[in-house]
């Protein structure tokens, strides 16, 4: 199995930490594992301002990238959502659309392909809230959305389970946007810092210490948030965790 | 809910929702309307400025809103009340997701034989004795309405709710006639009264503290500025508007269903206004969308099941009223509104937005709308179906609308005949950036971000030798609006190094190795 990394650009930049956890967690599992060199971002951030055709060069490069692999892995469900549901700005060829299909967000790559059944190496003694970024959850199917008629499930919360130790609690808006939104964050930033005022209050009065997600943008922005409020909450990627990193 | 979770305006010990046949208090919907207590007169923040076709600033609006936080909690809080309730609704019908695939098919197949159906509609309406007028354009009905009132003698017309009207201006027009209009809706009356639009499409004064309420009632019926007793206020509005509407010469109503087979239509409220607008005087006009129509009667339970659940979390309105025929010795118009409708069913992308029954619940659970106030939109439709409805008849004016929104997707997820909306909302964009009508300095930060992005050397060394790959990257994604994100939250903190930088310098062997993509390397062209 060839398994090609892609660390997205805030990431790269932001959030290295995550870029490495996600790297030496599939390193666990045996497997081979290549970090493209010339990667940079997948578009979105030019498509969903509506911007496609800014966006075709950022999307090629991708597919030149990462074409060849039997799967794309990339800790952020608003990325993998992106190559997946709207890399539309080139022509469908047949190595765009391998690339699309092949592209995995973290979790869903542990929980349905490697099908993991443990971290034995992972212990995490806190009080969890999980935040479900809109477009894991709605876009690529993370979990059971609370808005439809169906069976509560999630796979986030699934190998969170399988860590030593973590207690989750219950936020009272689980699936509410903390307000990040790409672009949305800077153009309406009024309503976009009070969206993650209030999903911060929300995951103080649940009582957690930590909040974690599977996209470090929402993290970034509810982080910001809570030290402007000077709430001492803390924030870590499910990737962190789940490599076993120390709290 | 928690109880800490509740707006201490909505924490009232007296339980003043009505009460049911057997003793106990009702638990839906509007029964369940807490009053409102205010502590401070912190004023009623205003909607979006509008200047002609200028494109309307909803962000400046939306800021002032959350600027008056008595208002901005309540909003929410209230709106998101309503979303509890509609869960709740929903999670007891075990068919739910069925009910609203049938529901969704029923409108496809409707709009898919609209023109059928409509003369089928019409014929029927004919055979029944009531007089059928059709309007292409807001213009058109407004002129429609206004001479069957004409022949009438009319002086004094009562109306209930309709956002029809309020897409044609009708309220507008007819200020410069010499006809009354009263609205019946109680909601409707106060934002009559505040010469204010509708903020919502279900409950358009919920934007207002009770305060609010008596300052308005104050100013226009004369009652005591200084209570905001509910029953009060209720009386003193009721006391004021029921003689005008036991002497008005013409109700009008909308619909909120036509049904092609019967000819007829249905009207639901819980109020009951729209059987005072449609039996209090002899004369009754009904304006219809014509995407109103459904084909058989037998579908009515499908949507007559989803609309209260949807709207407000109640199972059904209070009323759901069905208008065949004049009543002896009445008259009944009908006037069918196309109003752009034709239009939408011809663009690829956005037919489908012709599906809403305007329940609201798409306003309801969208974290935007519900800390921006439905006003801050400046247009007829707020909130999520808004942002899809609205440049369908302004490009230009509502060509910002599209871009309030974090493209969630909870919109999608609670619509009861499942349009696709925030994939509209994602499309729109795409459109009017193809039109040019997104701001010339917004998209020139995205094709400097293109041509940065495509080319892996520029890219890297634009993020490495900056003094902090941190302070350059969202600067380049999002040029000079780093300063947007500081208003209100703190930068996360510097890394030392970037994933790249680490990866190099721990996975790539130190000398001999020339490092791909990294500084020197030849720029891919894009």
């Amino acid at each position: 199995m060839r398994v090609a990394l892609f660390v997205p650009c805030y990431v790269d930049a932001c959030e290295p930490q995550v870029g490495i956890a996600t790297l030496e967690l599939l390193q666990r599992f045996g497997l081979d594992v290549t970090y493209p060199f010339d990667q940079t971002c997948c578009g979105q951030p030019m498509t969903n301002t509506g911007c496609h055709a800014e966006a075709a060069a950022t999307e090629a490069l991708f597919v030149r990238n990462f074409s060849g692999f039997d799967y794309i892995v990339v800790p952020s469900g608003s990325c993998a959502h992106q190559v997946r549901a709207h890399m539309t700005a080139i022509p469908q060829t047949e190595a765009v659309t391998a690339v699309r299909e092949r592209t995995f967000e973290l979790v869903e790559f542990l929980h349905d392909i490697l099908k993991v059944d443990a971290f034995p190496w992972a212990q995490f003694p806190y009080k969890v809230s999980y935040h479900s970024n809109c477009n894991a959850l709605r876009g690529i199917g993370h979990a059971a959305q609370s808005e439809l008629h169906q069976p509560f499930w999630s796979k986030p919360l699934d190998l969170l389970m399988k860590v030593k130790g973590i207690e989750l609690v219950q936020i009272a808006r689980p699936d509410e946007c903390c307000g990040f939104g790409g672009t949305f964050s800077v153009f309406e930033p009024a309503v976009s810092v009070k969206m993650g005022y209030d999903k911060v209050a929300d995951h103080a009065r649940a009582g957690a210490e930590y909040v974690v997600s599977a996209d470090s943008s929402c993290l970034m922005h509810q982080q910001g948030c809570a030290r402007r409020l000077g709430t001492g909450i803390r924030f870590i990627h499910i990737a962190q965790i789940l490599n076993g990193a120390p709290a | 809910m928690k109880d800490s979770l509740i707006h201490p305006d909505l924490r009232s010990p007296r339980n003043e929702a009505p009460v049911g046949p057997d003793g106990t208090r009702l638990q839906h919907a509007e029964g369940t309307s807490q009053p409102l207590r205010t502590r401070s007169a912190e004023p009623q923040p205003r909607g979006a400025k509008v200047d002609g076709d200028k494109p309307i600033d909803q962000r400046e609006a939306a800021a002032r809103f959350i600027a008056a936080p008595e208002h901005a909690r309540m909003h929410d809080e209230r709106l998101w009340d309503l979303r509890r309730k509609r869960d709740a609704e929903m999670q007891a019908i075990p068919e739910w997701e069925e009910l609203r695939e049938l529901a969704s098919q029923i409108k496809a197949h409707t709009l898919a034989h609209l023109d059928q159906y409509l003369e089928e509609f019409e014929a029927n309406a004919k055979a029944n004795g009531v007089h059928v007028h059709w309007a292409q354009d807001g213009t058109a009905h407004n002129q429609i309405v206004h001479d069957i009132l004409r022949q009438h003698g009319a002086k004094r017309l009562i109306k209930s709710k309709s956002m029809l009207t309020e897409e044609c201006g009708f309220r507008h027009y007819m200020a410069g006639t010499d006809i009354e209009v009263v609205e019946t809706d109680l909601g409707e009356r106060i934002q009559q009264l505040d010469n204010e639009a509708p903020s919502h499409v279900v409950v358009p004064a919920v934007h207002k503290l009770r305060r609010d309420v008596a300052e308005v009632f104050a100013r226009t019926l004369g009652s005591d500025p200084d209570s905001e007793d509910v029953p009060y206020l209720a009386r003193q509005q009721r006391e004021a508007t029921r003689p005008l509407i036991l002497t008005a010469d013409a109700g009008l109503t909308g619909a909120n269903f036509a049904v092609a087979e019967t000819g007829s239509f249905v009207v639901c409220t819980n109020e009951g206004n729209a059987d005072l607008s449609a039996n209090v005087p002899a004369l009754h006009i009904a304006s219809i969308g014509i995407e109103k129509l459904i084909p058989r009667i037998e579908h009515l339970g499908v949507f007559i099941r989803l609309l209260s659940r949807s709207a407000l979390g109640s199972p059904i309105t209070q009323y759901t009223s069905h208008f065949r025929r004049p009543r002896n010795g009445g008259e009944m118009h009908i006037v069918l509104v196309d109003n752009g409708r034709s239009a939408r069913l011809g663009m690829e992308s956005f037919w489908t937005s012709l599906k809403c029954i305007r329940c609201g619940a798409c306003m309801n659970t969208c974290p935007v709308y519900r800390r921006s106030g439905g006003l801050s939109y400046g247009a007829t439709y707020s909130g999520p179906i808004g942002l899809i409805l609205d440049p369908t008849f302004d490009k230009r004016k509502y060509s910002t609308l599209p871009f309030a929104s974090t493209l969630n997707g909870s919109c999608s997820d609670v619509c009861p005949v499942k349009i696709n909306i925030h994939e509209q909302i994602f499309a729109w964009r795409k459109v009017l950036a193809e039109a040019h009508e997104i701001p010339l300095a917004k998209r020139q930060m995205m094709k400097a971000a293109g041509a940065v992005l495509s080319r892996p050397a520029l890219y890297r060394a634009a993020i490495e030798t900056a003094d902090s790959a941190l302070r350059y990257l969202p600067k380049f994604m999002v040029h000079n609006r780093w300063n947007a994100w500081t208003e209100g939250r703190e930068m996360p903190p510097a890394p030392q190094e970037t994933f790249h930088a680490w990866y190099a310098r721990t996975h790539l062997k130190p000398t001999g190795d020339k490092v791909p993509g990294g500084k020197g390397a030849p720029d891919e062209p894009a």
